[in-house]
């Protein structure tokens, strides 16, 4: 994180996606700066979690690039890219539920040792990783769970889970693609709170429905509708964005949107 | 491991080592149910801990069956060479099949295990070597190193009880392993174990490569203990047994594919005055096992504890 905040950690050209003649996501362009909370909103099938599958690998772009610090990562895997620094969450809450809390978080630390092909080793070798993963669980206020097992967690404190493993892989840019969806709002504003939190020093890339949260905590936000960026930029210049106030509430006058 | 665990494996294998001084147990008995309770282990691994069902694994057994027979008795190999070679020809099998199995997954992966083993009951039925409809029979025992004769019931029980276990630490500490934990995450959650920046697809096919070795070992033992290589061993029959073990007995425990070869084995073995109606009632009991007892025995059994142990814990939290 020596490099100047500001600079583009993340940049998309020309992006598309099509399935089979339908154009998920049109000749995006999306610039992420570093050491922002940037957010992706757009309504229901505006191809949000399609970005988000195609900047990280998940699916392969149709034409269009990315770069990633500098380098164009066009062409890598989803795993590939997890090791330059550039790690995901999913929407449905992605723990890996039979493993305890601390297993969950020790495996992406696990990663770095270089030892995860051995199967001759006891996996005591990985107890010098507990530390580092206790410390990962306290960030998010689970240090007191490590024991039990993930599945047996309740919602919220999933997705708090599914963080601090993504913090383990000490992440440049975290992409977190609906991080609230599903929450109560105790649970909403503790996730947050919390991304705030992580944010520090790091650079966040979310998909986010829910208006409050994106208000609260975003720097700068891209709304996507039917696959196209119409807007892009502070909270305050987007909400006064007559296209934007048109894909949301199919009404051009600003009253509508100052509810929010 | 919790004490009472330890002390139970420990009983275990004291019973194992008395074998060949009691009258009550048939000794060939044990050595095919050794046989068999590692093949289910070693399926266990990638079914149980990887989340892989192979409808294959009999290319492994029954091919290294083939190889060990030929080798001990075409080329006059010790045993320990011949299981070696069986276990070699099902680590460059399992190399290839896993290559081209992992491509694909869940129904896919397993039809492509069948069509793929499938080739190698052909190549079994018609290559000169291997006997067609015969199969090799009076594969001799040989000595051990050249040194120990294995013809006595009581020195071969103890080289495949050691074989046995060698592969059952092996899976163990696989499981246990750095290794062991990616696959149990690629068990639970694969596009997160991606997006954590393992190449999912090297884990898959190095379980898969360990797990067709270990069963071709237990393959190359049976063909010593029954000094016979055949058709049997080869057939998807085969491959649908292993499943059949493994689940019954508790898919992704450690005891479970053991107590499911038990069950299976000795149920074939008891049933056997009835003929293929034994196929009958074996498919029953799987059937009551799938609606009823989902866990397999070992499981539903560790559930239970699991479940007398949260209560307790839970009584213990409210009268403090």
């Amino acid at each position: 994180m020596s490099e100047a905040a500001g600079e583009p950690i993340l940049q998309t050209e020309g992006l598309t996606k099509e399935f089979m003649g339908f154009v998920a996501v049109n000749d995006v362009g999306l610039t992420v700066k570093r050491g922002t909370i940037h957010a992706l909103i757009g309504p229901n099938g505006a191809g949000k979690t399609t970005c988000f599958n195609l900047l990280t690998k998940f699916h392969k772009p149709t034409s269009g690039r990315i770069v990633f610090k500098g380098a164009d990562i066009t062409d890598k895997t989803p795993s590939q890219i997890a090791l330059i620094g550039m790690v995901r969450s999913f929407q449905i809450s992605s723990v890996f539920p039979h493993l305890t809390v601390l297993e969950n978080v020790r495996v992406g630390l696990q990663q770095r040792l270089g030892i995860s092909m051995h199967f001759w080793k006891s996996e005591k070798t990985l107890d010098r990783l507990n530390d580092e993963a206790m410390h990962c669980l306290g960030q998010v206020g689970l240090a007191e769970f490590a024991d039990r097992t993930a599945v047996s967690l309740p919602y919220g404190r999933k997705r708090a889970l599914e963080i601090a493993t993504t913090l383990g892989m000490n992440p440049e840019l975290m992409l977190l693609d609906e991080p609230t969806q599903g929450m109560g709002h105790e649970d909403v504003d503790r996730v947050t709170q919390l991304i705030k939190k992580v944010s520090a020093g790091r650079t966040v890339l979310m998909v986010e429905h829910n208006m409050k949260v994106v208000a609260s905590i975003a720097d700068t936000i891209t709304v996507l509708q039917r696959g196209s960026v119409i807007a892009s930029g502070t909270y305050a210049e987007v909400s006064a964005n007559p296209q934007v106030m048109d894909a949301y509430l199919g009404t051009t006058t600003t009253e509508g949107l100052g509810a929010h | 491991m919790s004490p009472r665990t330890k002390a139970l494996y420990l009983v275990l294998l004291a019973l194992l080592l008395i074998v060949p001084f009691q009258n009550m147990v048939y000794i060939v008995f044990v050595m095919k149910l050794l046989c068999f309770a590692l093949f289910a282990s070693a399926f266990n691994l990638l079914l149980g801990y990887t989340g892989l069902l192979s409808f294959g694994h009999a290319a492994f057994f029954g091919g290294a069956a083939y190889v060990t027979a030929h080798a001990c008795k075409a080329w006059g190999w010790t045993p320990e060479m011949g299981i070696l070679a069986g276990m070699a020809y099902a680590a460059i099998t399992g190399w290839a099949f896993g290559s081209l199995a992992i491509r694909r997954q869940g129904i896919y992966f397993a039809m492509i295990t069948l069509a793929l083993s499938q080739l190698i009951f052909f190549l079994a039925l018609q290559l000169k070597f291997t006997g067609g409809e015969d199969g090799i029979q009076g594969v001799p025992r040989g000595k051990l190193f050249g040194l120990i004769d294995l013809s006595s019931d009581t020195a071969l029980y103890y080289f495949v009880l050691a074989l046995a276990l060698f592969g059952f630490l092996a899976i163990q500490r696989a499981i246990h392993s750095p290794f062991g934990q990616v696959l149990k995450s690629i068990r639970e959650n694969e596009p997160r174990a991606i997006s954590l920046g393992y190449d999912v697809a090297k884990f898959k096919l190095l379980a898969f490569v360990i797990s067709a070795t270990l069963a071709g070992m237990a393959g190359s033992a049976k063909s010593l203990v029954f000094q016979l290589a055949t058709l049997t061993d080869v057939h998807w029959h085969m491959s649908g047994e292993v499943v059949l073990m493994t689940i019954l007995g508790g898919i992704g425990t450690i005891l479970g594919p053991v107590v499911g070869a038990g069950v299976v084995i000795g149920l074939q073995n008891y049933l056997a005055g009835i003929g293929s109606f034994s196929t009958i009632v074996l498919g029953a009991i799987f059937v009551v096992c799938v609606l009823a007892f989902r866990r397999g025995i070992v499981g539903e059994w560790l559930a239970l504890l699991e479940r007398r142990r949260a209560a307790k814990a839970e009584a213990g939290y409210r009268e403090s």
